[in-house]
C-alpha cells in the first residue's frame, strides 16, 4: 500500500542514459512512480520504451543517471537482485518456457523465494486468472496467445511485486482478452501494487493510468495526468491518429 | 456474395485436427479475385492454422482449397507459393547477416517462375516491392537496424517479391500504434492496387473497418458470421465471443 511516511517514490529515475553496443537509445529519462501509482508509457516503436523498462529491471546498462527503488540506488543492479527487493518484468512476447507445465511456468516465477508462502501465491495469483486454473498440468506453449499472456503476468505476481511492469499488454490479443486483462491490471493496482504499463494501444493505456509519459526518440516528450496526455493534440495526432 | 465469377479461392468444409482437437472444423467461405478480406476471432480460434492451411503448411484433415478452381489440399507450401499465394507470419524473421534488399530478393528468387529469371532479375525486383512498401529509403540497411513497423513491412516485401496473386497476411499490424497503423494501411492499399488479393489477420479493429470489404469471424474453428465488416461487428455473437462489451462500445463511440 502507499506509505505516506516516505517522501520518496517507489522508483526514481534521474538523468538516465542508457542503451547498446550499437548505440545510446535512452537520453537524460526523468520518471517516477509513487507506491501504488499506475504509470502509462506510450510511444512510437523505437522510442526507447522497451530499452526503459530493460534498464529499470537491470537487463540493460545505465551509462549515466540514477534509478533508485525506495530511496535506495539500485542503478545498474543485477536483475535478480533488483527481482529480491521487489520488481517484476513482465517481457514483451511473454517468454513464457513453453515445453513445461503452466504450473512450472508460475512456481519460476517464485524461483528466488525460499518462503513457505509460494503454493498459498500459487493459489492467489490465480484467482486473477479462473481460466489457468484447470491448466496446470499443460505445457505452457499450447495455451492460446490470452492465456499466455495471463500466464506470464500471473508469473510476475509470483514475485510479490512493489512494482509490476508490463510490455505489451495487448500484443496480438483479442479486444474481449484485452479487456479481461485490462480488469486484472486494475484489480493487481486496488491491491496496492504500483505498474508501469508499456502499450501501443495508447487509448487503453491512458483509460486506466494515473499518470502518463510519451517517448520520443529516447527522450520524455511529455507527461502528466493520463486524462490531459490524451487530450493533448500533439499527441492525439501523433499516436491516436484522431 | 455477389460476384458471378468463379471464386479465386474457396474453402470447402476444411478440418484440421491437432490430436484429439479439431482447429479448424469445417470452414467453408470464398474470396474473389481482387478482395481484401479479413479474418478475426478470438486467440485459439484457428486463424493462423487456417492460414497454414491454405499456405500448405499443415495438411488438411478434411474438406478442400480450391485455388483459381483446382484442388491445391495436401500441396507442398513452396509449390502453393509458386502457384501464386504469398503469404507472411507472425513471428517474423529475416535472414538477419544480410541487407534489406538481399532480403527482398530471396522472395523475387524463390518466387513464381516469371520472378526466377535470374539474380539480376530478382534484384530488380526487390527495388520494386521496396519502393511499393515504403522501404527504398532503407534498401541498403542491415535488417538488424529496423524497427518494428519496417521490418513488419520488410515481412511484407518478401512476400510481395514472389509475385502473389493472393497474399496472406498474419497479423501485420499487430504492435503498431493507430498512426503507424495507417502508414501500413496505406502499403496494404498499394500492394492491393496493383492487383493483389489480401486476406489478412487481425486484432486491430481499425484495419478491419478501415480496408477489408468483408469479414469472416472464427470461433471455436467454424465461421460464426461473415459480411460486412461495420454490419458483422455489431452482431451480438460476435461482440460476445471476440469484442467483449467494452470494446463494442468504444468502437461505436
Amino acid at each position: 500500500m502507499p506509505n505516506a511516511s516516505n517522501p520518496e517514490p517507489l522508483l526514481k529515475v534521474s538523468g538516465l542514459n542508457a542503451g547498446f553496443d550499437a548505440g545510446p537509445v535512452l537520453f537524460g529519462i526523468d520518471l517516477d512512480v509513487a507506491s501504488g501509482e499506475l504509470i502509462a508509457v506510450v510511444g512510437a516503436n523505437g522510442a526507447g520504451k522497451s530499452t526503459f523498462l530493460g534498464a529499470v529491471s537491470g537487463l540493460v546498462r545505465a551509462t549515466s543517471g540514477t534509478i533508485r527503488l525506495a530511496g535506495e540506488d539500485v542503478t545498474n543492479a543485477r536483475p535478480e537482485a533488483l527481482v529480491r527487493k521487489g520488481m517484476a518484468h513482465v517481457p514483451q512476447g511473454r517468454r513464457l518456457f513453453g515445453t513445461i507445465s503452466v504450473e512450472k511456468n508460475l512456481l519460476l516465477g517464485a524461483y528466488l523465494r525460499r518462503d513457505r508462502e509460494v503454493q498459498d501465491d500459487v493459489a492467489r495469483v490465480l484467482d486473477h486468472f479462473p481460466a489457468l486454473k484447470n491448466k496446470l498440468p499443460r505445457d505452457a506453449g499450447t495455451l492460446s496467445g490470452g492465456e499466455q499472456q495471463m500466464l506470464a503476468i500471473a508469473r510476475g505476481m509470483m514475485v510479490r511485486p512493489k512494482l509490476l511492469m508490463i510490455d505489451e499488454l495487448s500484443l496480438g490479443l483479442a479486444p474481449k482478452v484485452v479487456d479481461r486483462l485490462i480488469d486484472v491490471v486494475q484489480e493487481i493496482h486496488r491491491e496496492g501494487t504500483a505498474l508501469i504499463l508499456v502499450e501501443q494501444d495508447v487509448l487503453v493505456a491512458l483509460d486506466v493510468a494515473n499518470r502518463a509519459y510519451v517517448l520520443e526518440n529516447g527522450r520524455v516528450a511529455l507527461s502528466g495526468p493520463a486524462a490531459e496526455v490524451r487530450d493533448d493534440q500533439g499527441v492525439r495526432k501523433a499516436y491516436l491518429g484522431l | 456474395m455477389s460476384e458471378a465469377a468463379a471464386p479465386q479461392l474457396e474453402l470447402r468444409g476444411v478440418i484440421k485436427r491437432f490430436g484429439g482437437v479439431a482447429a479448424v472444423d469445417g470452414v467453408n467461405f470464398e474470396v474473389a479475385k481482387g478482395e481484401i478480406v479479413g479474418i478475426i476471432g478470438p486467440n485459439g480460434a484457428g486463424k493462423t492454422t487456417l492460414l497454414n492451411c491454405i499456405s500448405g503448411v499443415h495438411h488438411l484433415d478434411g474438406g478442400d482449397i480450391r485455388w483459381n478452381g483446382d484442388s491445391i489440399a495436401g500441396m507442398a507450401p513452396h509449390r502453393v507459393a509458386r502457384l501464386g499465394i504469398g503469404r507472411t507470419f507472425q513471428i517474423v524473421k529475416p535472414f538477419g547477416s544480410m541487407t534489406v534488399r538481399e532480403n527482398a530478393a530471396v522472395g523475387a528468387l524463390f518466387g513464381s517462375a516469371q520472378a526466377r529469371r535470374g539474380v539480376k532479375e530478382a534484384f530488380a525486383l526487390a527495388d520494386e516491392v521496396l519502393e511499393l512498401v515504403g522501404l527504398k529509403a532503407k534498401a541498403s540497411h542491415p535488417v538488424s537496424a529496423l524497427t518494428i513497423p519496417d521490418r513488419k513491412r520488410l515481412e511484407v516485401a518478401r512476400a510481395v517479391a514472389t509475385r502473389p496473386q493472393l497474399l496472406l497476411l498474419d497479423e501485420v499490424m499487430a504492435g503498431l500504434n493507430n498512426v503507424e497503423i495507417d502508414e501500413a494501411l496505406e502499403m496494404v492499399r498499394a500492394v492491393h492496387a496493383t492487383g493483389v488479393t489480401v486476406l489478412l489477420i487481425e486484432h486491430v479493429m481499425r484495419v478491419i473497418v478501415g480496408i477489408c470489404r468483408r469479414a469472416v469471424v472464427l470461433d471455436f474453428g467454424h465461421v460464426l458470421v461473415q459480411g460486412e465488416p461495420a454490419v458483422v461487428l455489431q452482431d451480438e455473437r460476435v461482440i460476445q465471443a471476440y469484442l467483449g462489451e467494452r470494446y463494442a462500445k468504444r468502437l461505436k463511440s
